[in-house]
């Protein structure tokens, strides 16, 4: 179970998104999972191997470590990575629900099901709307928290987003204060500013497409409104048609009969 | 064989879960495993390297990592998801034997062909009947590897804290000797975030075995307030074709509902509807 099995599990999600939401997918995959695994995996490698203290007393280079890298950026990106993909797995519970449903009906022979044949049901794409249209905006909004949770856990973590070069640690077992030198501080700062700007970008396309769901909603609701006060008039019109029709029947049932009989 | 294999064995057996059974396996599979496999092994894995001894007597180091560690967190993470995925195995064999009795009964009865073979297969099995009390035995013997486990967790590593310290008195070190654990604060968080999700796991099964309590209850209070569905007579001569029809009944009344369903819908049993009183 790695990114491979996330990424074929979330592709399902793909088809019964919006075309924000498959834009955000695309960033996700390509930007942040693919970068993490073929490169910032590798500058991140030897972390701990290269983390240099200028003291030969055993212990000290642990602890000191330990204490400014209580938890790898590495780690935090594949847990933020985790987190914010999972929330569409709501959304593919929902429409596999509604997929059960509709199942259900056809086979009990239901004659309101439209659909002719099994496959039809399970190839079908369903439209966000109705109880679908929530989960689908809860799984935005867990998103966007989990997305600047985790933000927010980097900056306190690690005071900002630069990697420093030197760290001078004074914990016990380190004698006095002793200087440490961090491996790959300039690569590293690159790679989690790229990160940082990619989690943002995936922000405001999450805020985009959730402005996008909100605007549908509220048009299809006024739209109905529009709808449901025209109705009686257009039932007029086709009461209209109907008795025009008729007369004409009736006119040319007359000449008909008029016709046969002279 | 690997994770992903036990994936793919596991998203079979998906299919004949409850919700909440489904719920669970997305949790164990995205939660779990694959948070073991992206990110605990890389935190765990220089383990044994980086663990400094303040000695340079050859051997101690060895001898004080095997005494603080007889077994690795990701181990025993491993064996854990390992031995509480494969209980749900149980339930594919005994969804499996069905399927091979369903396929001998359309034999019997005349429709062995390709279609209804193929949706016999397809078709999604009601858990009721035996299959009922193996899918709850495999409930609760994954409550209980998941329960083990963290107990053993418990016993092994008192608390569920890595220390970044630990003072070593085993030959050959000389006296008490100072050890210095790689990344213990990253260690302990991903212990805190296993064990909170083995809770949650749990909490699920839990509420996988009360639903499937309450729905069996509900089911049989259901048919005792409405006894219609007669079974096939056993009682007639053996060799007549009525008592062959009645063993078919009887049959049919004993396997899941949508067998009978398929059956019905493909016409074969319609035609004998006044006779057939399983239908």
């Amino acid at each position: 179970m790695d990114w491979g099995a996330l990424h074929t599990i979330l592709g399902g999600v793909n088809k019964h998104s919006t075309s924000i939401g498959k834009i955000w997918l695309t960033v996700l995959f390509i930007f942040r999972i693919m970068i993490l695994v073929v490169a910032a995996e590798r500058v991140w490698g030897d972390e701990q191997d290269d983390f240099v203290c200028n003291t030969l007393q055993p212990g000290c280079k642990n602890v000191c470590y330990d204490h400014f890298f209580p938890i790898s950026h590495i780690r935090l990106w594949a847990l933020q990575l985790i987190f914010v993909s999972t929330p569409a797995l709501l959304v593919a519970m929902h429409v596999a629900y509604r997929r059960h449903e509709k199942k259900r009906q056809f086979r009990k022979g239901d004659k309101k099901c439209e659909y002719k044949d099994i496959e039809e049901i399970r190839s079908q794409r369903f439209h966000i709307e109705g109880s679908l249209w929530w989960t689908y905006t809860s799984s935005i909004f867990f998103r966007l928290i989990f997305e600047a949770v985790f933000m927010y856990a980097f900056y306190y973590m690690y005071d900002g987003y630069q990697m420093p070069r030197l760290v001078k640690c004074s914990d016990w077992p380190c004698p006095n204060t002793v200087d440490c030198f961090v491996s790959r501080p300039t690569e590293k700062t690159v790679f989690t500013i790229f990160m940082i700007a990619v989690s943002s970008i995936c922000i405001l396309l999450n805020v985009a497409e959730l402005c996008y769901l909100l605007t549908k909603f509220f048009l299809r609701r006024s739209k109905k409104a529009g709808n449901s006060k025209q109705q009686p008039n257009h039932e007029n019109k086709e009461e209209t048609k109907q008795n025009e029709m008729n007369e004409l029947i009736s006119d040319s049932c007359q000449n008909t009969v008029i016709g046969f009989s002279s | 064989m690997n994770w992903a294999g036990l994936y793919a064995v596991l998203s079979g057996v998906n299919r004949h879960s409850t919700a909440i059974g489904r719920i669970w396996l997305s949790v164990i599979f995205i939660f779990r495993i694959m948070v073991l496999v992206v990110a605990a092994e890389s935190v765990w894995g220089d383990e044994k390297s980086a663990f400094t001894c303040n000695t340079q007597q050859p051997g101690c180091n060895s001898v004080c990592y095997d005494h603080f560690f007889p077994i690795s967190h990701i181990r025993l993470w491993a064996l854990q998801l390992i031995l509480v995925t494969t209980p749900a195995l149980l339930v594919a064999m005994h969804v499996a034997y069905q399927q091979h009795q369903e396929k001998k009964l359309l034999v019997l009865t005349g429709h062995a062909d390709a279609k209804h073979m193929e949706e016999v297969k397809k078709h999604k099995v009601r858990i009721a009947g035996s299959l009922w009390w193996t899918y709850v035995c495999s409930v609760v013997f994954r409550l209980l590897f998941e329960a083990v486990f963290m107990y053993i967790f418990y016993m092994l590593y008192p608390g569920y804290q890595m220390m970044r310290l630990v003072k070593c008195e085993a030959y050959p070190c000389p006296n008490t000797v100072d050890c210095f654990i790689s990344r213990p604060t990253e260690k302990t968080i991903f212990t805190v975030f296993m064990l909170v999700t083995s809770s949650i796991c749990i909490v699920l099964n839990m509420a996988e075995l009360i639903y499937l309590v309450v729905r069996a209850c509900a089911r049989r209070s259901r048919h005792n307030s409405n006894p219609s569905s007669g079974k096939g007579s056993f009682y007639g001569h053996k060799h007549s074709s009525e008592y062959k029809q009645n063993e078919i009944n009887q049959l049919l009344t004993e396997q899941d509902g949508s067998l009978k369903d398929m059956l019905r819908r493909n016409s074969g049993l319609q035609e004998k509807g006044d006779r057939c009183s399983a239908c």
